[in-house]
Formats: C-alpha cells, sequence, structure tokens
C-alpha cells in the first residue's frame, strides 16, 4: 500500500521541476493518440516542434498566439490568487474584442487609437468580470456558475453584433468592419506578424508579478485568498478585494482581445478566440499562479496549437490533438502539485 | 404579442419543451447526486459532448440505437471515475480538475470523431430514436400527444425523476450519500466509506450525462456537431443551485428553463421585429443568471462541497 504523507518542506528544484514533469507526462499521455491516428509517435512531435519553435518565423507565429493566452493567464493567475473563480476569461476577451473593434473604427492619429483601444478593452473586460463578483459579493452567487454562463451571453452578444448592425453589408459575411489602417497594430520585424501588442504581453507579466508580490493590493489580494478570516480579522476589506481583484483580472482577460483586433485580425469574428480565455486557466495553473511562469506556460501552449496544425497536415493526426494536450497538460500538473504538499509514503503489509 | 400566447398552449409547443428539458433533467439529476455526495462536477459539458459522440460513432457503426445509448453511459461512467479520481481520491480542487476533465474530453470527442469519420462536407447522421406513442395515454387531448408521444429516452428522462427523489431520500445508500455530502467526519465515524460513496456518486452522476449527451445526438440531432452541447451542461449547473440540490426542484428548474428556451425559439421564429435571433439565445443563460440571484438568498449547498475529505486529517 501507499499512502499520502504531509510534506514538512518542498525542495526549491521541486517546484521548477514540476511544470516540466506534468508537460512530460503529458506528451507521454498524448503519443497514445498518436499512435492510435497511425502516425510515428517522434515523427509528429518533431513536425510539432519545428513548425512552433524550429525557425525564427515559427518563433514569432508562435509569440503571436502566446500573447493572448499570456493576457489570459495572467487574469486567471490573479483572480485564482483571491479565490475569485474566474472562468469567464473567454467572454471577458470577447467583450475586450468588441469593445476595442468600436474604438479603433474611429479615425484619429494612430497611437491615440491604440491607446483608447486599450483603455477600452479593458474596460469592457472588467465590467463583464465585475458581474459575477458583484453577484457573489451581493447575493452569494457562485461565482464560477455565473463566470461561465456569462461567456455564452457575451459571445451571444457578439454575435447579434456581427449578424445585424456590423455585417458586412458587401459580402454579408458575419464580420464587423475593420479598424482603421493606422490603429493597426506596428509590425516589429518586417515579414512576420509579430505585432507591438505581443511586447504589451511580455511586459504585463512582471508587472502584475510586482503588482503581486510588492504592493499593497497585491498583499490583500494574496491574504483574501489564503485566508479570508484572517483577512477580514486583519481589518482587510475582502468584499472589497474581491471587487478590485475582478476589475484586474477582467481588464487583462480584455487586453487579450484587444491585441487579437489590434495585432491579428484587425476586425471581429465569431472564431476571434480558439478558446483562450479556458486555455489561460491551463496557462494560470502550469504556471502555478506565478505570473512570470506565465510567459513560459502560455508560449509551450501557443507552440503546441501552432504545431498541431502543420503536423495534421504532414502525419494526418488530427489537429484537435493540440485540446486533448491542454486537458491532459492541466490533469497532470494538478496531480504534479499534490507532490508539493505530499510525498508517496510506502506503507508496507510487514509494519 | 396575443400570437405568442396562443402558441404556448399548442401541443407542439409542449412537446418542444418536454423535448428541450430531457437532456437538461438528465445532467441535472446527474450533478445533483455528485454534488449531493460533495463533489462539484465542471466536467459536464466535456462529459456530455464525449458521451454524445461515443453514442453517436457506436450507432453509427452498429445499427444499434439501444448499444450507442449503452456506449453513452459508460463513457459517463468512465469519465466520473476520472473525475472522481482526482477530486476525491486525490483531493485536488474540484474546480480546476472540471474544467481540465471538460478541455481533456471535449478535445478528446473532436480529435475521435476527426480520427473515425474523417473531414466531410456532409457530417454523417444515423437514423436516431423515433416517437413511441404509448398506447391510451397518448389519446388524452394536449397532454397524450405532448408527453405520451415521444422518445423511449423521454420516457427514462420522466421515470428517472421519482427514481432519483427515491434514491436520495429513501434508500440507505441515498442516505449515505446525503451524510457524506454534508458532514463526511460523522458519516465516517458512523462506518460509512466517504471515498467509496463519493466515487459512487459521481460515477452515477456520469451515467446520467452520459444520457443526456446520447439524447442530444441520437434523438435531438441524430448527428454529432461541434454545437451539439453548446453550453448545456453549464446550465444544468445552474439548474442544480436553482433546483436546491433537490430531484424534483432541479427536474422543474428544467422544466422551466426548457420553458424559456422554447419561448425563445418561438420567438425567433415568429420573427419578432428586428430584433436579431442572438438576443433570444442570450435570453435562457440570462435567465439562469438572474434566477440564481434571486434563488441563492435561501439555496443551502451541501457543507461538504468543494471540501475534499483525508481521514488522517483534522
Amino acid at each position: 500500500m501507499f499512502r499520502l504523507e504531509v510534506r514538512t518542506s518542498t525542495p526549491a528544484w521541486f517546484n521548477l521541476a514540476l511544470p516540466l514533469l506534468a508537460i512530460a507526462a503529458t506528451l507521454v499521455l498524448c503519443s497514445g493518440l498518436i499512435a492510435l491516428a497511425g502516425a510515428g509517435v517522434l515523427e509528429s512531435y518533431g513536425v510539432m516542434f519545428a513548425a512552433s519553435l524550429g525557425d525564427s518565423y515559427a518563433i514569432t507565429e508562435t509569440l503571436v498566439r502566446a500573447a493572448p493566452m499570456i493576457f489570459t493567464g495572467l487574469a486567471v493567475a490573479v483572480a485564482f490568487r483571491a479565490k475569485f473563480w474566474n472562468i469567464g476569461a473567454e467572454g471577458q476577451l470577447l467583450a475586450g474584442a468588441v469593445a476595442s473593434c468600436f474604438v479603433g473604427a474611429i479615425p484619429m492619429p494612430g497611437p491615440l487609437a491604440m491607446l483608447l483601444m486599450a483603455v477600452a478593452g479593458a474596460a469592457a473586460g472588467a465590467a463583464v468580470a465585475l458581474v459575477p463578483a458583484t453577484l457573489r459579493v451581493k447575493f452569494k452567487v457562485d461565482d464560477v456558475v455565473s463566470s461561465l454562463l456569462l461567456n455564452s451571453v457575451i459571445y451571444y452578444a457578439l454575435m447579434a453584433l456581427i449578424e445585424g448592425p456590423w455585417k458586412d453589408s458587401f459580402s454579408g459575411y458575419p464580420i464587423s468592419p475593420p479598424i482603421e489602417d493606422s490603429a493597426n497594430f506596428p509590425v516589429l520585424i518586417e515579414g512576420t506578424r509579430l505585432h507591438l501588442g505581443v511586447i504589451v504581453a511580455l511586459i504585463a507579466a512582471p508587472l502584475i508579478w510586482f503588482l503581486i508580490a510588492r504592493t499593497t493590493l497585491g498583499f490583500r489580494i494574496r491574504v483574501t485568498g489564503e485566508n479570508p478570516e484572517a483577512a477580514r480579522y486583519g481589518g482587510i476589506h475582502v468584499e472589497r478585494v474581491l471587487l478590485s481583484t475582478a476589475l484586474l483580472s477582467g481588464a487583462l482577460a480584455g487586453l487579450a482581445g484587444v491585441g487579437e483586433v489590434g495585432g491579428v485580425h484587425f476586425q471581429v469574428m465569431s472564431d476571434i478566440s480558439p478558446g483562450y480565455g479556458y486555455s489561460g486557466i491551463v496557462v494560470a495553473m502550469l504556471a502555478r499562479l506565478n505570473p512570470l511562469g506565465v510567459v513560459p506556460a502560455a508560449i509551450f501552449l501557443a507552440a503546441v496549437m501552432t504545431g498541431a496544425e502543420a503536423m495534421s497536415r504532414a502525419t494526418g493526426v488530427p489537429a484537435f490533438l493540440s485540446d486533448v494536450i491542454q486537458g491532459t497538460a492541466l490533469l497532470a500538473m494538478l496531480v504534479a502539485l499534490l507532490f508539493t504538499a505530499y510525498r508517496i509514503r510506502r506503507v508496507g503489509a510487514a509494519r | 404579442m396575443s400570437a405568442v400566447f396562443e402558441q404556448i398552449f399548442q401541443v407542439g409547443f409542449l412537446a418542444a419543451i418536454i423535448r428541450i428539458a430531457t437532456p437538461l433533467a438528465f445532467a441535472t439529476l446527474g450533478e445533483m447526486f455528485s454534488e449531493r455526495a460533495g463533489v462539484l462536477n465542471l466536467g459536464i459539458e466535456g462529459i456530455m459532448l464525449l458521451c454524445a459522440m461515443t453514442g453517436f460513432t457506436a450507432t453509427s457503426l452498429s445499427g444499434s440505437l439501444w448499444l450507442g445509448v449503452l456506449a453513452a453511459v459508460l463513457t459517463g461512467m468512465l469519465m466520473g471515475a476520472l473525475h472522481a479520481l482526482f477530486t476525491v481520491a486525490l483531493g485536488l480542487s474540484q474546480h480546476v480538475c472540471g474544467i481540465g476533465v471538460t478541455l481533456f474530453s471535449s478535445g478528446l470527442a473532436y480529435f475521435l470523431y476527426r480520427l473515425i469519420f474523417g473531414q466531410q462536407s456532409v457530417p454523417p447522421s444515423i437514423k436516431g430514436f423515433q416517437t413511441l406513442p404509448i398506447p391510451v395515454l397518448s389519446d388524452i387531448p394536449v397532454l397524450g400527444p405532448a408527453v405520451f408521444n415521444q422518445f423511449a429516452l423521454v420516457y427514462i428522462a420522466i421515470i428517472a425523476i421519482p427514481l432519483a427523489a427515491f434514491v436520495l431520500y429513501r434508500t440507505p445508500w441515498g442516505l449515505s450519500v446525503r451524510m457524506v455530502g454534508e458532514n463526511p467526519r460523522a458519516a465516517d465515524s458512523a462506518g460509512v466509506s466517504v471515498i467509496a460513496t463519493r466515487f459512487q456518486a459521481v460515477i452515477l452522476g456520469g451515467a446520467l450525462m452520459g444520457l443526456a449527451g446520447a439524447f442530444l445526438s441520437m434523438a435531438q440531432f441524430n448527428a454529432f456537431t461541434f454545437g451539439v452541447v453548446s453550453g448545456r451542461g453549464w446550465v444544468a449547473i445552474a439548474l442544480v443551485v436553482f433546483g436546491r440540490w433537490d430531484p424534483w426542484r432541479s427536474a422543474g428548474a428544467a422544466l422551466l428553463f426548457a420553458f424559456v428556451d422554447a419561448l425563445q425559439l418561438r420567438m425567433q421564429a415568429s420573427g419578432l421585429g428586428h430584433i436579431p435571433y442572438e438576443a433570444f439565445l442570450m435570453l435562457p443563460f440570462i435567465f439562469t443568471i438572474v434566477a440564481m440571484a434571486v434563488m441563492s438568498r435561501n439555496a443551502v449547498a451541501p457543507s461538504a462541497l468543494l471540501k475534499p475529505f483525508r481521514r488522517e486529517e483534522r
């Protein structure tokens, strides 16, 4: 028999090794599916790696995909730190995309447009996140359920816009009008899609880390999450902290939508997010809710997504493998986390 | 508006409500058993999708509808066991594991579906469940054709509601489920295995979610498409809260939701003014959120919900 025993201390190398272990376990588990599809496991992973990180162009493509997941990952990490269970990053992202598209379509000088797009997108995301937080604080409504349901509400609102007033009257496609050319985020390397928003995402991570680790608000968020009773006893207004966390989390998720509109699509369509909001949960957990860890975690998932398409073309393994990898990675990471708090002890029968 | 009200009392409208309510009733009862034992199962959305896929595939390959249902139920039980392994045996966060199970099973559903059927311009379909009129009862005016001329799975759902109430409130096992959901420590001292009971409840819940998925791909749509579940699992979670963790009330909540949903379908069809149809699609979700806000004041969740149980810890 084996049993779990509480660890008194966790070795430092362990904390770093865990996500890597989880990822390795995921790739081994998912290789069964590749074999089932009749393709070579190493070959398939090789194609995935080459197409996502193999050359400089592939790396920029992966970074472009990682940017929205850095934002949603930060959004989830911040929220989960306060035990505000924000599963609504997807809806907040969509709201941010819609709001920034509204602003970006107004003719004005480029830099001003980009700034206002970011402000509008962040505000829209924050407003959406405020709903489940308010419902929890005022009416004790479970934030998991309400934030989840809001994703559907926002999605249909977006669809109503692009099927209704925004519909392209020329082609008849459900696509919003494009934003002004001047509002398109500048491309950083000629010949790639690497845009300004990617850099903003990379800068956001250390900023959020600083906010969580070194500021009063960050301290309040952490204490509220770890022990709300103690927080209250210590004079922290827990409800107010939850609302502030929601605003911050929603704003970050909204910025993910801004980047997709300003830097990638330049307009809004129904599939503007392939579930980046949900991927944010995977990213945040792989990062162990550490804002700095969000960057490599998002890059890993982005590489899987970019690579899966190439793998599918080359080997015929369905590209949906990337979704399976995401889900498996999340579950593997959760199991791995168990070993930071516990260790397995063999309980001999001859005891 | 009067045209809308006239339509409410038509046979077709009543039948539509029952058909919309059926998968929700299965899913809601499934989630309720799980939560009554203290385990929130956010995997429901993905589990329903995977079960819809396996049920459809089994029927498509074997030609037998009931084999498909069996495949869906077994898939649901397997995924329930997986969720229980993480949350009950290992005591991991129920929120995050549930999302993990949803991501994993929906990814797996699409992956396997594409692997088996390939990419086709016209998605394959099956001859799904046909309506099965019950003699005598289906001749009752209005109610008869609406309730007693339905798919076999609808009748199973109608039977499942009182059965669930009986199991939960009148059997020793139901008592154990309620005990481990309210006070696992007391249940443990009374000799009830908390771990085993929770496993059983989550697996039973998975079986019911399997029936929900099977209904969608084998009776309602007769095909497996990407939007086959489209949020019904999340709605079921809300309906459990709305139904205050009780089988009768949960089924009532499913009916009420189905009424709102059927109403929005009718309003869409009647082309009310120039309101975009998505505004109506939003309606049931907004309704659910508002209803939760109203109900949550006196809704009492099982006390041990979300709390893992480890015997050796205090």
